[in-house]
């Protein structure tokens, strides 16, 4: 079925997933304000908001087997979107699943936490969705928004006020690059509209103009920002380890996908015609990325820290798939994403699951031993870790997602060859955080006198045995996930390879 | 020279303008500096209704000049910080360096953009706006494309709004007895 959006039904029908999630959010906001704030009614309205989270999975899903598609307008309707939004679902289910527990425990009670992980989410779903400018800002901030108000949920701790007046300064700033660079390239070309700006670029030959190079150039700062890509990286560790851990798992997976999805339609959709011109620029962010995050990340004692370090390495490997832009390379990318966001949110829900009341237990020494008392928790906890690393078979999916990047950078028609092996110079650095931490759970003793684990309950170890387990049995056999990656990404408005001239095919679709 | 009662109010509004911009960042006072904004305000919606978008002009004056400015008044007196002389956002030499190198970087950046000519097919006839203004009015031109191709983005934003607005209910209530 083809879409007219121009049409209001139309355009209903084309958001009939971001509306659903969206309606569902007010209903709960309304239900979370009328209840007395508690441990309870917290409770309640966050096993609604996981049903919400899944009934729209349920309609995303149903959507992509439809086969939609749209005419021009102001959305895409197509498979990169509707598997863009599996990903962010996912981790908005699993986040919203991880505060039940943490919420409770740290005596967060404010229902609306659960609210706003969902309305972020929407966020996010519009900013794939997006094939204009404006709306891909409206999406950006309304998850931007959501995200810096649940950085400092917890109202006690004045590190999560410090990382979120920081998050919060520094993005209102990368938001007035990203604005500025919107209003140069409208300027230059007259439009918003991705298909328009690319036909315009190509037709009009505006390739070299000034007010085009300097309006694609702060579009590069304000989504290098929100990806956390160095040098724009600064805010990272400060706000993920402020920020209660399920927040920062959501922040560390999805806002940080949901960025890279936006920058990829951004970049290959409306930009495709200065591609050839900006590939340096971000060859140099990727490679940048990878040294700063893997080489920084080595020196962090604190584990959340070092997973934010490590989030900004894994940034510049994602980076690398964009910068081959080809679409064997965007399947890779997807791939990247899902193996990535299982593997933070499992590495967070271990953290969640070991903290107790005035004990975090987030450095690194606290893990020492840990399968001597938590033989299973040590096992996932090493699972993770050795996916983020891409260790074969027992970092499963970790492993195919760093080939399937290699791969797509190595054959493309301008292969990759030096970031190829920067990833996998930069991948061998991070190695060396990766591994300690699964060194002191296994080799170090216990410490004397270290305090009793609190239990782990039946929702957190599901989570856990559920992400482990789509890791190790993804990376046995990856082929359905890499072949869902490949339909997700025939139906992307891809841009031409990157080849030093070409000309009318960018403006195919 | 094509209409010197245009260019002369070019000139006096975009002087007012810049005048008002130094004073507004030169005061020491709170009060008086978010006043010499207004009046930046001000200058800036004539200039909008010289370049034929009257709406834009209004809007300018009643939600800048009027509600925001508004805003800032209210934060500056209810937080009353005291003597303006010991409050100061950029702090010590190297700042004002910094946001001075800032400053000359954006004034370089609009001295190359606005000798860049856009392609002779994006320029509009100078009469485009005028022509519209007089089959829709004023409201109708912002009104159709508004309500009509951007429906969507309008929605959005009363939705981002709404997030908005949740967030500062959430953090700023007092915490219930737990």
């Amino acid at each position: 079925m083809r879409f007219d959006l121009s049409r209001p039904f139309d355009l209903a029908m084309a958001m009939s997933p971001d509306l659903f999630l969206f309606v569902g959010a007010m209903a709960l906001l309304l239900w979370s304000a009328i209840g007395r704030d508690g441990a309870a009614h917290q409770r309640r309205i966050g096993v609604a908001a996981i049903a919400v989270a899944a009934a729209t999975l349920l309609l995303v899903v149903a959507a992509s087997t439809r086969g939609w598609s749209a005419g021009p307008g102001i959305v895409a309707v197509d498979g990169f979107r509707w598997a863009a939004d599996l990903v962010f679902l996912v981790g908005a289910i699993i986040a919203i699943a991880m505060s039940l527990d943490y919420n409770a425990r740290e005596a967060i009670f404010a229902a609306e936490a659960h609210v706003l992980i969902l309305l972020a989410t929407g966020g996010m779903m519009l900013m794939v969705a997006s094939r204009d400018l404006m709306m891909l800002f409206l999406g950006i901030e309304t998850m931007s928004i959501a995200v810096y108000i649940l950085t400092g949920i917890d109202r006690r701790s004045p590190r999560a006020a410090e990382g979120a007046l920081k998050y919060f300064l520094l993005g209102a700033f990368s938001t007035a690059f990203f604005l500025y660079g919107i209003a140069l390239i409208y300027g230059a070309t007259g439009a918003t509209n991705f298909q328009v700006i690319s036909e315009r670029i190509v037709a009009l030959k505006l390739e070299q103009t000034p007010m085009l190079l300097v309006g694609v150039a702060l579009l590069l700062v304000g989504f290098g920002f929100k990806m956390a890509a160095a040098p724009f990286h600064m805010w990272a560790p400060d706000v993920y380890e402020g920020a209660p851990t399920p927040i920062t798992a959501f922040m560390a997976a999805s806002v940080k996908a949901a960025a890279f999805a936006a920058f990829l339609r951004v970049w290959l959709a409306a930009l495709g015609g200065v591609y050839a011109q900006w590939h340096d620029a971000i060859w140099w962010l990727s490679a940048i990325t990878m040294c700063v995050g893997n080489i920084v990340a080595l020196q962090q004692r604190n584990l959340k820290r070092m997973i934010a370090y490590s989030s900004v390495g894994h940034t510049g490997f994602i980076l690398v798939a964009v910068a081959s832009g080809t679409t064997q390379s965007a399947a890779a990318f997807l791939f990247y994403l899902v193996a990535y966001t299982f593997a933070i949110m499992g590495a967070f829900a271990v953290i969640v699951a070991l903290g107790s009341p005035g004990a975090p237990r987030e450095r690194i020494d606290d893990y020492n031993g840990l399968w001597f008392v938590r033989p299973g928790m040590a096992i996932a906890m090493a699972v993770f870790m050795l996916a983020m690393l891409g260790f074969p078979v027992f970092g499963g999916m970790g492993f195919f997602a760093k080939w399937y990047v290699l791969q797509a950078a190595l054959q493309a028609s301008a292969p990759q060859t030096r970031l190829a092996v920067l990833l996998v110079l930069t991948t061998t650095i991070s190695a060396g955080y990766y591994l300690y931490v699964v060194m002191a759970m296994f080799m170090k003793p216990r410490p004397e006198g270290a305090d009793q684990l609190p239990p782990t309950n039946g929702l957190s170890r599901f989570i856990i045995a559920a992400s482990a387990g789509i890791i190790l049995i993804f990376g046995v056999f990856p082929d359905p996930v890499a072949r869902w990656t490949r339909t997700g990404v025939d139906l992307v408005p891809l841009a031409p390879q990157v080849e030093p001239n070409f000309t009318q095919s960018a403006v195919a679709r | 020279m094509p209409n010197f009662f245009y260019q002369f109010n070019f000139y006096l509004f975009g002087l007012i303008a810049i005048a008002s911009a130094l004073l507004f960042v030169t005061r020491k006072s709170p009060v008086a500096a978010a006043l010499w904004l207004v009046n930046v305000m001000f200058a800036l919606a004539a200039l909008y209704v010289m370049l034929d978008a009257h709406f834009v002009g209004v809007v300018q004056i009643i939600v800048y000049a009027g509600a925001i400015m508004v805003v800032f008044l209210f934060v500056v007196m209810l937080l009353n910080l005291g003597d303006p002389k010991e409050i100061s956002d950029v702090s010590g030499k190297w700042g004002r360096l910094a946001a001075g190198l800032v400053g000359l970087a954006l004034i370089a950046q609009i001295m190359t953009l606005a000798r860049s000519s856009a392609p002779p097919s994006l320029v509009q006839p100078p009469d485009r706006v005028a022509d519209d203004l007089k089959a829709l009015n004023a409201l109708g031109t912002i009104a159709k494309p508004l309500f009509g191709e951007y429906l969507l983005a309008f929605e959005v934003t009363s939705l981002l709004l709404l997030v908005a607005i949740v967030g500062a209910v959430v953090l700023g209530r007092r915490r219930a007895a737990s």
